[in-house]
Formats: C-alpha cells, sequence, structure tokens
C-alpha cells in the first residue's frame, strides 16, 4: 500500500489513483471498498474488546478475559452467540420498515470510510467536498434510527428514537460550526488536504474547537455520558429493544463503527491523520484513531449519564455560543494575520479557550431552577 | 454510456419514489419514499459534476426537511392510517390541473440551452466567489438569511408558554 507523494504535487487532483495503479479506476474502487469492509470489520472487534477490558479495569473488575488468550476471542464468540439466535419481530410491528432500519443505519457508517485517508492519497475518494460529504451521508443514519423506533410499535422504542433525533439535529449543529474553523485554517474541504496542510495539529490551533467537536461527536454517536436514548434504566434498550439476532448485532456494529468513524474523523481534523515520524503513515492514523477511542471509553466510565434536558441545554446554551465564538476568533485570526507563525495562534487560542471555558461554566443554568424536558 | 446507466436508474427511482409518496396510504411510509425521492435528485445532481449541491440536497433535505416530516407524523395523532376525507376535493383538483399546465408550458416553452464547456473542479471556490463576493450575490444570501430568523423568532413567539 505504498502510494507516492502525488497529491502534494497536484494539489487539485481528483482523482487518486497514481499513474502506475494496476487497472486504474475500477480496481482502485475494488481494493479500498474490500479494505474499508475489512477495516471496519476488524476494528469493531478490536474496540469491542478495548472497551470491555478497559472499562473493567477502570471499574476494578476483570472483563471478559475466559476466551482464548487475555480473552481475545470475546468478540468472536459474541458474535456468533448473535448470529445463531432466533430472529423475533413484533406481530403488531410494521415489517418492511423493521426489516430495513439495520440495513439503512448501517450503510452511512461505512460510507463515510470513503473519503478517510489511511496515508497520503490511500483513501476510496478524495472527494474536494469529503468532510461537507462525511456531514451530509452521517444525517441520513438519523431515518434509520426512526425507522426502527417507529416499525417496532413499541413506545420505549418509539421515545427512544425520538430523544435521539433531538440530541442528533441539536449537536450537528456545534459539530458543523467547529468544523468550519479547521476548514477556515486548512483551506480545503477535501479530508487528505486538511491532513497536508495541519503542519501543527489542529489540536493545538483551535484547542476550544477540539473541546467542542469531541463533546458534540460524543452525543452525536449517543456514547456516554449522552447514552440516554438507549438509557436501559428508562428505556430498556431505546429504538432496538424489539430487534434480535443478526438484526441486533447491525445496531451493534453501527454503534462501534460509529465511534471508529468518529475517531477517525477527529484524527483527520485534529490530530494531523496519517503524519507522523519514524512509523508508517497508516500505523500512525491507526495509533492515533485507538487514542481517541480510548478517550472515549475513559469519558464513558469517568461521567455519569446526563438527563434529557441537561442535555438540550449543554448543546444550545453552551457548546453552540462557544462555536460561534470559536469560528468568530478563527475568521479574524486568519483574515488579520495570514502570514504569521501558527504557534502564537496555539498560545493566544489556548488561553482564549481556557477563559471562555472557565467563564461560560460560570454563566451556565439550567432552566432557572425549572426542570423541563 | 455508464453516466447514461446512472442517469436512468435515478430517474427511474425517482419517478417511482414520487409516485409511491403520492398512493401510499400509509403516511409515515410516504415520508419515507419521500427520503428515497431526495437522494434520487441528490445522485442525478452527482451526474451532472455539482458535487457540493448534492450534498447539500443530501444534507438539507434528507438530513432535516424528512426528519422534521417524520416527527410531525409521529407527534400527530391518528395520521398513520391516511388522511381524512373532507370536503377539499374540487378545489384541490383545480389547484393541481392549474399548477401542471403552468409547469409543462414553462417546460416545453424554455430553451434549455446545453453548455459544452468541462465542468469545474473544484466546484467550491467558485461557489464561494459567486456567493460572497463584492459582485457576487451577497445581498440575496443576506435577505434569505434574515428571512429564516424571522420565520425562528416567528416560531418561537407562536409556541412559547403564556405566562398564568
Amino acid at each position: 500500500m505504498v502510494i507516492p507523494d502525488f497529491v502534494l504535487n497536484a494539489p487539485l487532483a481528483m482523482q487518486v489513483t497514481p499513474a502506475d495503479w494496476p487497472g486504474g479506476y475500477w480496481w482502485h474502487w475494488l481494493f479500498f471498498t474490500i479494505i474499508i469492509i475489512a477495516f471496519v470489520l476488524i476494528m469493531v472487534m478490536g474496540v469491542i474488546y478495548i472497551e470491555r477490558r478497559g472499562m473493567g479495569r477502570m471499574q476494578s473488575r476483570l472483563g471478559p478475559n475466559r476466551t482464548g488468550p487475555f480473552g481475545l476471542l470475546q468478540p468472536v464468540a459474541d458474535a456468533i452467540k448473535v448470529l445463531l439466535k432466533e430472529n423475533i419481530v413484533p406481530a403488531t410491528a410494521d415489517k418492511v420498515v423493521h426489516w430495513l432500519a439495520p440495513i439503512i443505519a448501517f450503510s452511512p457508517v461505512l460510507m463515510i470510510f470513503a473519503v478517510i485517508p489511511f496515508q497520503n492519497g490511500a483513501l476510496l475518494a478524495d472527494l474536494n467536498i469529503g468532510i461537507l460529504y462525511i456531514i451530509a451521508v452521517s444525517s441520513v443514519a438519523t431515518v434509520g434510527v426512526f425507522m426502527a423506533g417507529w416499525g417496532s410499535s413499541n413506545k420505549y422504542s418509539l421515545l427512544g428514537a425520538m430523544r435521539n433525533v433531538a440530541a442528533i439535529v441539536s449537536y450537528e449543529i456545534p459539530l458543523a460550526l467547529t468544523i468550519v474553523g479547521v476548514i477556515i485554517f486548512s483551506g480545503s474541504l477535501s479530508m487528505n488536504q486538511i491532513v497536508v496542510a495541519q503542519d501543527i495539529p489542529y489540536i493545538l490551533v483551535q484547542p476550544l474547537g477540539f473541546l467542542l467537536f469531541f463533546i458534540a461527536a460524543s452525543a452525536e454517536i449517543n456514547r456516554s455520558p449522552f447514552d440516554l436514548m438507549e438509557a436501559d434504566s428508562e428505556l430498556t434498550a431505546g429504538f432496538h429493544t424489539e430487534y434480535s439476532g443478526m438484526k441486533f448485532a447491525m445496531f451493534y456494529l453501527v454503534e462501534y463503527a460509529e465511534a471508529i468513524a468518529m475517531s477517525a474523523i477527529i484524527t483527520t481534523l485534529f490530530l494531523s491523520g496519517w503524519r507522523g515520524p519514524f512509523l508508517p503513515p497508516w500505523l500512525w492514523f491507526l495509533i492515533k484513531t485507538l487514542v481517541v477511542f480510548f478517550v472515549m471509553v475513559w469519558t464513558r466510565t469517568t461521567l455519569p449519564r446526563v438527563r434529557i434536558d441537561q442535555l438540550m441545554a449543554l448543546a444550545w446554551k453552551f457548546l453552540f455560543p462557544l462555536a460561534l465564538v470559536n469560528l468568530f476568533i478563527t475568521a479574524i485570526e486568519v483574515i488579520f494575520w495570514p502570514d504569521i507563525s501558527q504557534w502564537i495562534f496555539v498560545g493566544v487560542n489556548i488561553v482564549i479557550a481556557a477563559l471562555l471555558v472557565i467563564l461560560w461554566s460560570k454563566l451556565f443554568k439550567i432552566g432557572w431552577g425549572r426542570l423541563e424536558v | 454510456m455508464g453516466l447514461e446507466f446512472a442517469f436512468w436508474i435515478m430517474a427511474v427511482v425517482m419517478v417511482g419514489a414520487a409516485f409511491a409518496v403520492l398512493y401510499l396510504r400509509n403516511v409515515f411510509h410516504a415520508a419515507l419514499a419521500l427520503v428515497l425521492c431526495f437522494i434520487a435528485v441528490a445522485g442525478i445532481y452527482v451526474t451532472l459534476s455539482a458535487d457540493f449541491l448534492a450534498a447539500v440536497q443530501i444534507l438539507v433535505y434528507v438530513g432535516a426537511i424528512s426528519v422534521l416530516i417524520i416527527l410531525g407524523v409521529m407527534m400527530t395523532r391518528e395520521v398513520q392510517k391516511g388522511n381524512p376525507v373532507n370536503k377539499m376535493r374540487l378545489p384541490a383538483a383545480i389547484v393541481a390541473v392549474v399548477l401542471l399546465g403552468i409547469l409543462v408550458y414553462v417546460v416545453t416553452s424554455t430553451p434549455w440551452g446545453i453548455s459544452t464547456q468541462d465542468p469545474l473542479t473544484p466546484t467550491t471556490m467558485p461557489l464561494a466567489t459567486k456567493l460572497f463576493s463584492e459582485n457576487g450575490f451577497i445581498l440575496p444570501v443576506e435577505i434569505g438569511a434574515v428571512l429564516l430568523l424571522a420565520a425562528i423568532l416567528g416560531a418561537i413567539v407562536i409556541i412559547r408558554e403564556k405566562k398564568k
């Protein structure tokens, strides 16, 4: 998978296939489709292991350690168990919608990986609207969740789906606004170009943007502490209460594939993607993605689940104004001082981020004592 | 050849989905068919090299407008059995026929120009200069933004709880 640095030489190239690539377009397509599917499936098994063992360690217990060495085969055993389970469809369910929902939820997640660069130019399609494509495609997954909630004809499923949609629609706004900050610095929407432009990782240039993006991304993919659309104590399992067997496995797969996709996007946007010294680029990409995922596991075990009104208040009163301020400051910096070293922005922006977060958390109140849903 | 093939797939899916929206009695299914129709329109944009427009089509229509429609369906009682019958059939038919007549007239009488130039790549830069530069469409963009803001404020005023 060695691909030359031709993207640097031809920055506006649409098709990333190098001249010596065997067979050209269709071989490129086939190769990367197989790579992406294999990557997602293997990574899902890997991160399930990391999450269960890591959570076990953080909660002072062992975690699964019986199947295979160190419990490494536990995800495989789980997969086989879930595949052999009976597929139960509720009698009053909307059969077609119930059957289609897992597929419609899964395909957008897979499509996100089409524009994520594993190393320089090693991606399925170097779209010049890469990050916009990701935002657009990931918004389709909402429809799958809706179909699951409605098709099951179960009130818990429906409530879970409604909460999910309310959360996703709210958190998409700070998510998109922080991405705009990154785009202003990099000057391109293409994921590969964003990595090429990152001489300093944008986590340093955009510290506030990174924080907001990480919080909003955790909420977008329903990870704890924002997982109240499948809060077991309130809604049994949320929108996939009525799913079993292979279809349940699909939703489980979507959950972890989304977590990997978000880790990969954070890696690409804020941690300079495949760039790094000594090690090969794809290995850097993998390491950074896994580190981001580990931080997600860490927050999951550390923070308690929020209430629905807290979820909404955090999105609209905390993340949204801060994202706007961040965008404003970024735009001013790029317009008035386009030529000075970015290291100056690093210092200034870290100070601004710290000040804003402290100030806003003093001002942040939920409903002034009135608690409404 | 490949483009033409893609166009016909999209066109058939689009028209089929549009008919499904009209004829399905279950409103939730109709809303899902509408989603399919929007996605097929985005596909047509892709075959026309309008990649930015395609992404925005998915983002706005599938990600936002369809979700609002489906939420509306979910929040309304008894709506899944279809529209209740009322006495507006004749006026609705007249309006529909007039609208169809106007559309057919406009489509057939417009001289559709086909550009022979290669499509622009990347499309984002020219689009941005067209929309936001001094000689571009900055005034309509601003007016659109102000209109949307006014609509949001109106919605908030309507749903605000009354002081008791």
